[in-house]
């Protein structure tokens, strides 16, 4: 596996292992237990130096507790500050949950290869996402939205356990408007859910607005959601190299040294996350890989 | 060229000849230029590299015998300074320690501070350096320097060390440098190379800076009849290596063959105990530590190594993605002999023996591949 090109500039700092400090400046809560972060770095030239490709993440570090993966969850175009939306899970995340405005932490960053959208070009574009997965799937929306005639039919297949979950829903208007067709499911209905009820590849499934046959399937969520949605597309005529999904591991370092986050022949920090289908479909079928 | 890594394989290879006491100099001289000299010794019933000040501390007259699961010192009939193989160290212990603190954190009034820590390590020399442990040197220099990233504290060090290899004149049951092409002679990667002889050693230059030392030492051209002794003494090592790995298409024998039930197998012998990983020159798996000050004010990031056998390495998400040994031992077989080759471009086996030596339970990869390639049973 070839290494990704790191697209995005990283603040400077000698030491890849060093963190540099950025503020909090916004907390938005999302919903329940999912927050959004911004974050501004403190120093001006790794500020004006920073760039980062849809799908790519950051290393976020709290001394004392840890240091964890984020995707960026913002619009690329804008010069920050950087958004990073944030389930709370166990240690470092729920340290996190302790900060306010204000507060400081160190970022690393950005790591990994993006979504490709150069591939969106002329095409169809759905985008699956499972819950959190929407977070790194945003700044593809963001891009998206601004492109004119370049584009087929823009999707975006939203999954979540219940209605009360599903995220940036505040912003689906906005993004119909700009050209979205947004479809939801939820796992489990309330009784004023009137939408569709069951997995998200339900709404694969059922979609009838795109040529498969030259669309672009953009897929983040739990790896079983993943696997299915991309057997899915296949059966729906997708091509498996218009397939991407972006995996997830342990990982501690994010540039290929510690090798916790080791999956098949890839580092997913180094050659990852976003990975085309057909090159890693055999190692999805491996349990405990 | 201080800093510059030893390019020995362009250099013409003229010979040279120095007595044992002449050779015996050679590490007060380093010393006098300010490297801590790291040579063989022996320590708890078994030989590893540690700081030496004297010859003197050279396992002289021992050898050590090795078969799967096994290892002991045993006496030589003569009196031979390098007179052994490998033990159950690896020069990455001085490039890549065990441990090693990266980072600090201060909390200061305008939040948190981060800095790297200036590693403090001394400018080392490597007496005794095998040729599978030059290769290995060479794939962790792929893995911390030759990347998108460099690791400072590696490169700081590597850049530094000076590496004096020793030719095998012995090799051991559990070796296999042959069939990973890394061994026995060393041809590349060294400020100097030693054959040891009957009478002394034979000095291959393969640097400025090496040459700088030989220079420092009496020494004469070595003659046919000492030429042809170095060679005949290298000649046995590689008669004596029979183990083999066939590495043809390996990568794609292992990975296309992630279920076979093999794996089962070598799990309900191994105990997960991470030896292999520990004793390899090549494993570079890590974690990393917070380690706090009672105020919290101050708090360190500390690397030490790892092992994908540790139950826990795989965590993610609440859960384990590797649950069992199975899972475990297929990840630093097919990591080490397939998808080293797609992530490092190089297989990440030295052939060394080590893992084979120091497992406790005798477990031996070249078997296990080859019984995965369907060639025994
Ligand atoms: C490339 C990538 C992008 C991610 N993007 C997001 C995102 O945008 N939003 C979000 O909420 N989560 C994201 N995650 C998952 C997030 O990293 C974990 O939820 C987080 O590490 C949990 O940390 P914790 O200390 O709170 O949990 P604990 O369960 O206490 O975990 C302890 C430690 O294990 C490691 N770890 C545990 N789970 C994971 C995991 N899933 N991935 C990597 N390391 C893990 C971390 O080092 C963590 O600190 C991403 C993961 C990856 C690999
Ligand atoms: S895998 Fe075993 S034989 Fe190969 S380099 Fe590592 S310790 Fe040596
Ligand atoms: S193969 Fe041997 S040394 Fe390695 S973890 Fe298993 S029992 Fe321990
Ligand atoms: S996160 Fe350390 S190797 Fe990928």
């Amino acid at each position: 596996m070839s290494t990704a090109a790191c697209a995005g500039v990283r603040p400077d700092s000698a030491h890849p292992w060093v963190a540099t400090p950025a503020t909090i400046v916004r907390i938005d809560q999302e919903v329940p237990g999912v927050a959004t972060y911004y974050l501004e770095l403190c120093d001006e030239k790794a500020r004006s130096d920073y760039r980062f490709q849809p799908g790519q993440f950051n290393m976020l570090y709290l001394p004392g507790a840890g240091e964890i993966a984020i995707s960026v969850s913002g619009d690329p175009a804008a010069a920050g500050p950087y958004a990073h939306t944030i389930r709370r899970a166990g240690n470092v995340t729920g340290s996190l949950w302790q900060l306010k405005v204000g507060d400081k932490l160190g970022i690393r960053g950005p790591f990994g290869s993006g979504w490709p959208l150069g591939e969106c070009q002329g095409r169809d574009v759905v985008l699956v996402a499972g819950g959190i997965g929407l977070a790194p799937l945003r700044p593809v929306i963001y891009s998206l939205s601004k492109w004119e005639n370049e584009l087929g039919r823009r999707v975006l297949l939203c999954g979540a356990r219940s209605p009360e979950t599903l995220l940036y829903h505040s912003q689906y208007l906005q993004w119909i408007e700009a050209g979205w067709q947004v479809e939801t499911t939820v796992d489990r209905a309330s009784p004023d859910w009137n939408g569709h009820v069951g997995a998200v590849t339900l709404l694969l499934e059922r979609l009838r607005s795109v040529d498969a046959s030259r669309a672009v399937l953009f897929c983040c969520g739990p790896e079983v959601m993943m696997k299915f949605s991309a057997m899915v597309a296949l059966r729906r005529g997708w091509s498996a190299d218009r397939i991407w999904i972006s995996m997830e591991r342990n990982m501690q370092c994010a540039v290929g040294w510690c090798g916790h986050c080791q999956w098949g022949p890839a580092f997913i920090c180094r050659d990852g996350p976003v990975f085309r289908y057909d090159r890693i479909a055999p190692f999805l079928d491996v349990p405990g890989l | 060229m201080a800093g510059e890594l030893a390019d020995s394989s362009s250099r013409k290879k003229e010979a040279l000849f120095a007595n044992r006491e002449e050779f015996a100099r050679i590490v007060p001289l380093l010393r006098e230029r300010g490297y801590a000299v790291i040579g063989p010794t022996i320590e708890q019933g078994a030989i590893v590299y540690a700081p030496i000040d004297s010859v003197e501390q050279l396992p002289i007259g021992w050898t050590d015998r090795q078969e799967a699961g096994m290892y002991r010192l045993e006496r030589r009939a003569d009196d031979a300074w390098f007179g052994y193989v490998v033990g159950p160290f690896s020069w990455k212990q001085y490039l890549f320690p065990p441990h090693t603190k990266m980072s600090e954190s201060l909390l200061t009034a305008e939040g948190w501070e981060f800095r790297a820590v200036e590693d403090d390590a001394p400018m080392y020399a490597f007496l005794g350096v095998r040729a599978c442990d030059l290769a290995a040197l060479a794939i962790q220099d792929r893995v911390f320097m030759n990347g998108p990233y460099v690791d400072p504290v590696y490169e700081k060090r590597r850049r530094r060390a000076l590496t004096i290899a020793v030719n095998c004149t012995q090799a051991a049951p559990t070796c296999f440098c042959a069939s990973m092409g890394t061994g026995p002679h060393c041809r590349y990667g060294f400020d100097i190379a030693v054959t040891e002889l009957s009478d002394g050693f034979l000095l291959e230059v393969g640097s400025e800076r090496g040459e700088e030392i030989v220079s420092g030492l009496a020494t004469s051209a070595a003659t046919e009849l000492q030429m042809a002794e170095a060679h005949q003494r290298r000649a046995r090592a590689v008669a004596q290596i029979t183990r083999k790995l066939d590495t043809h298409d390996i990568r794609n024998v292992l990975l296309s063959q992630l279920e076979h039930p093999r794996w089962q197998h070598v799990a309900e012998r191994c105990l997960s105990c991470a030896n292999c990983t520990m004793v390899c020159p090549t494993c570079f798996c890590c974690s990393v530590e917070e380690v706090a000050d009672l105020a919290e004010t101050r708090v360190e990031r500390h690397r030490s190594w790892d092992s994908c056998f540790n139950w826990n390495f795989s965590y993610m998400n609440g859960g384990i993605v590797r649950q069992d040994i199975r899972a475990r031992y297929r990840q630093w077989l097919t990591h080490k002999l397939a998808s080293w080759i797609d992530q490092f471009g190089v297989s990440g086996c030295v052939g060394c023996g080590r893992c084979i030596t120091w497992c406790p339970v005798g477990i031996d990869l070249t078997e296990e591949v080859a019984v995965i390639r369907g060639e025994a049973t």
